[in-house]
C-alpha cells in the first residue's frame, strides 16, 4: 500500500496555477526525487504534502486518509518537513533546536534526548550540541535542521512515515551530501518514505527509486531513474546537451555535460 | 571530521551555553527570592522610611499604629500593583518578541498603549476625567482600556484575511494604528487647555500613585490569569521561534495559538496602562535581558521575565518615592533612567552570550 497518494492534484495558492494534474505513489521506505528548473512548483509540491498550502483539485492522502482529515499533532509525528530556508534568528543550542523536533510527541526527557542523539549523530551534528545555532555556518545550520524534521519521525519509521526534503544538499560539502546520502537510504530501510527536491541530477539519480520531473506545474516525466533520465529529457527540459551513462558502481544512471 | 566545538575559537562559548539549563534554574531561584526581599525594601521606602524588619512588622499590624496604616493602606496595595503590573509589563513583551520573532517587538506593536492613551487622552480632554467611574475603576482606566482594545481589534482585522493571519502585516499594521493614535492624541493635546494638557501628559508618564485595594484587585484578577495563561503558550512559542510554516509542520494550530497570544497580550498590556498608565521600557527590555542570560527557551524564559519585571518595577517605585520625596516621580523616568544604563552595559558585552543583532 502505498503511503502518500496524490491523485490529479492541482493546487493555485495565489490565482496563479503552480501545480496541475500531479498524480504520484510512494509507498513506505521508498525514496522519491522531485526535479526540474526554477519555478517549476518542486517546493509547492512539497508544501502541499506539508500542509501549507491547499490542493485546489484532486486528493492527497497519507497512510490510507485525506491529508486535510488528520489531526495536525498526529499527523506531525509522521510527517516531517526540512524547509529550504530557516529563519531561526534566537541563540538556541543546536540541542535546543534538535529537541524542538520532539515537540509532537510526549514521549518523555528521556527518550526525546535519545532520539535527538541518534539524529545529531547521524548528520554529523553531536560535536555542535552545546553550539548557539545563530553561530554556525550554513551547511551546519542545514545539518542541524536536518537532524531536528529526523528526532521528529525517528522512533516512528517503523509504523510508516514520510519525510520532505526542500533542497537538503545545497550547502553542503561532499563529505556531508554523502553522509545524507546514507542517512536517506538508512531511513528508507527503516520504513520511512523520503520525497526530495534536488538540483542534482546524479545525486538524485543514486538516491532515488522514483523521479519526477516537473515542468511548468506539470508533470513532464515520472519513472525509475533508468526511464526518466534521457538525453531528450535534457534537450527538451533544459536545453542541456548530456551523455547518460551508467554509474561504475551500481549501475544507476549518470548525467555528463558534454 | 568537520569543526567541532573544541577546534573553533568559539570553544570558549560551550561551558556556558552547556550550563544554560543550570544557570536557568538558579536565576528563576535568586528572582523568586529577590522579588519578596524587594517588596520588604519597597514597603519601607517613602516619605517615612521603615526598616525592612519594621516593614515586616507594620505588615503583620505589630508596629505603631502610623507605620501599621502607611504599609498596610497605602503602600501595600502600590507595591503589589508594581509587582503585578511589571510581571504583566515584561512577560507580555516576552510574548511578543517570541511571536513576532523580533527581539525589538514589545507590547505596545500592536497598539494597545497608544489606543489606550487616546482612550485616556479624549476623555480627558471631553471632562470626563472628575465625574466617578465603577468602583476599582475611574473612567479614564475604562476609557483607556477601551481605546487599547479597540486599537487592537482594528490591527487584528487589518491583518487578517480569510485565508488568515499574517504577523508581518500586523507588525506593520500595529505601526499604522500607533502612529493614527498618537496624532489624533497631538491634535488633542494641542487643542486642550493648560489644566488638561497637564493632566494628559501626567497620565502618560505613567504612576502607581493612585493604587487602591480595588484597584488592585481588577489587576490582581486579569494579571494573575495572564500570568497563568501565558507560560502555557512556552512551547508554541519556541517552535515559532523557527517559523510559521515550521511550527505548523510540528503539529501547532498557528493560527489559534497566535491568535490566544495576542488576545492574552491584549487584554493583559490595556488592563496594566489603564491602571498606571504607559510604563516604557520594562516590556522590552526585561526579557531582552533575560534571554541574554539564559537563553530564548520561552519555558523559563516567560516565568523568569515576570518575576524580574515585577522586581525591576518595584524597585524602581520605591525610588520614584524616595528620590524627590515628598514629591513623587512618574515610575516611567526611573525605569527608563536606571534600566538603560543597565542594558547597555549587557548589550556591550552582548557578544559574550551569543546574541546576533
Amino acid at each position: 500500500m502505498s503511503l502518500l497518494q496524490l491523485d490529479k492534484i492541482a493546487a493555485a495558492p495565489w490565482g496563479e496555477p503552480v501545480l496541475a494534474d500531479i498524480s504520484l505513489s510512494l509507498p513506505a521506505g521508498r525514496v522519491l526525487a522531485v526535479l526540474g528548473g526554477n519555478g517549476a512548483g518542486k517546493s509547492s509540491l512539497l508544501r502541499l504534502v506539508a500542509g501549507d498550502i491547499a490542493a485546489s483539485r484532486g486528493r492527497a492522502s497519507f497512510a490510507g486518509q485525506a491529508l486535510g482529515d488528520w489531526p495536525r499533532r498526529q499527523l506531525a509525528t509522521r510527517l516531517a518537513c526540512l524547509p529550504q530556508f530557516s529563519s531561526l534568528s534566537f541563540p538556541f543550542s543546536v540541542e535546543e533546536v534538535v529537541l524542538l523536533g520532539r515537540t509532537p510527541h510526549s514521549s518523555g526527557r528521556q527518550q526525546d534526548r535519545l532520539i535527538a542523539q541518534q539524529a545529531m549523530q547521524a548528520t554529523d551534528t553531536l560535536g555542535l550540541r552545546h553550539r548557539l545555532y545563530t553561530q554556525l555556518s550554513g551547511g551546519e545550520r542545514q545539518r542541524v535542521q536536518l537532524a531536528r524534521v529526523m528526532a521528529q519521525i525517528l522512533d516512528r519509521c517503523d509504523q510508516g512515515c514520510l519525510l520532505l526534503l526542500d533542497e537538503p544538499t545545497t550547502a553542503l560539502d561532499l563529505n556531508h551530501q554523502q553522509q545524507l546520502q546514507a542517512t536517506v537510504a538508512d531511513l528508507a530501510g527503516r520504513g520511512c518514505a523520503v520525497l526530495l527536491v534536488v538540483h542534482d541530477v546524479n545525486l538524485a539519480a543514486a538516491m532515488a527509486d522514483q523521479l519526477l520531473v516537473l515542468d511548468r506545474g506539470r508533470c513532464a516525466a515520472q519513472g525509475s531513474p533508468g526511464e526518466v533520465l534521457t538525453p531528450a529529457l535534457f534537450r527538451d527540459l533544459f536545453h542541456a546537451d548530456v551523455l547518460i551513462g551508467e554509474h561504475p558502481d551500481g549501475g544507476r544512471p549518470l548525467v555528463i555535460s558534454r | 571530521m568537520p569543526s567541532t566545538a573544541a577546534s573553533r575559537p568559539g570553544g570558549a562559548l560551550t561551558t556556558r551555553v552547556d550550563r544554560r539549563p543550570q544557570l536557568a534554574r538558579r536565576l528563576l531561584l535568586a528572582l523568586a527570592l529577590i522579588l519578596p526581599l524587594s517588596m520588604l525594601l519597597a514597603l519601607g521606602s517613602g516619605a517615612v522610611t521603615l526598616a525592612p524588619g519594621e516593614a515586616w512588622a507594620a505588615l503583620l499590624g505589630q508596629a505603631d499604629a502610623q507605620a501599621n496604616l502607611i504599609v498596610q493602606q497605602l503602600r501595600l496595595p502600590r507595591v503589589l500593583l508594581a509587582a503585578i503590573t511589571g510581571a504583566t509589563l515584561a512577560v507580555s513583551g516576552a510574548a511578543m518578541q517570541g511571536l513576532f520573532r523580533n527581539p525589538l517587538a514589545d507590547p505596545s506593536l500592536i497598539g494597545v498603549t497608544a489606543g489606550a492613551s487616546l482612550g485616556a487622552s479624549l476623555l480627558i480632554v471631553l471632562g470626563g476625567g472628575l465625574l466617578p467611574g465603577l468602583p476599582g475603576l475611574t473612567l479614564i482606566s475604562l476609557a483607556a482600556f477601551a481605546g487599547g482594545a479597540l486599537a487592537v481589534l482594528v490591527v487584528y482585522r487589518l491583518a487578517s484575511s480569510e485565508t488568515g493571519t499574517s504577523v508581518a502585516t500586523m507588525l506593520l499594521a500595529g505601526i499604522a494604528i500607533t502612529s493614527l493614535a498618537g496624532a489624533a492624541g497631538s491634535l488633542l493635546e494641542f487643542l486642550a487647555d493648560n489644566e488638561h494638557l497637564r493632566r494628559i501628559s501626567l497620565w502618560k508618564m505613567g504612576g502607581l500613585d493612585g493604587a487602591t485595594f480595588s484597584r488592585l484587585g481588577v489587576a490582581a484578577v486579569v494579571g494573575g490569569a495572564l500570568l497563568i495563561a501565558l507560560p502555557r503558550y512556552a512551547t508554541v512559542l519556541n517552535t515559532l521561534l523557527l517559523g510559521e510554516s515550521e511550527a505548523r509542520h510540528l503539529g501547532i494550530d498557528v493560527e489559534r495559538r497566535q491568535r490566544g497570544i495576542i488576545l492574552w497580550v491584549a487584554v493583559g498590556v490595556g488592563t496594566s496602562v489603564a491602571m498606571v498608565g504607559t510604563i516604557a521600557f520594562v516590556g522590552l527590555v526585561v526579557p531582552h535581558l533575560v534571554r541574554l542570560l539564559i537563553g530564548p527557551d520561552h519555558r523559563v524564559l516567560l516565568p523568569a521575565s515576570a518575576l524580574a519585571g515585577a522586581i525591576l518595577l518595584v524597585l524602581a517605585d520605591s525610588l520614584a518615592r524616595v528620590v524627590l520625596a515628598p514629591t513623587e516621580l512618574p515610575v516611567g523616568i526611573i525605569t527608563a533612567m536606571v534600566g538603560v544604563p543597565f542594558f547597555i552595559s549587557l548589550l556591550r558585552q552582548r557578544r559574550h552570550f551569543g546574541m546576533t543583532p
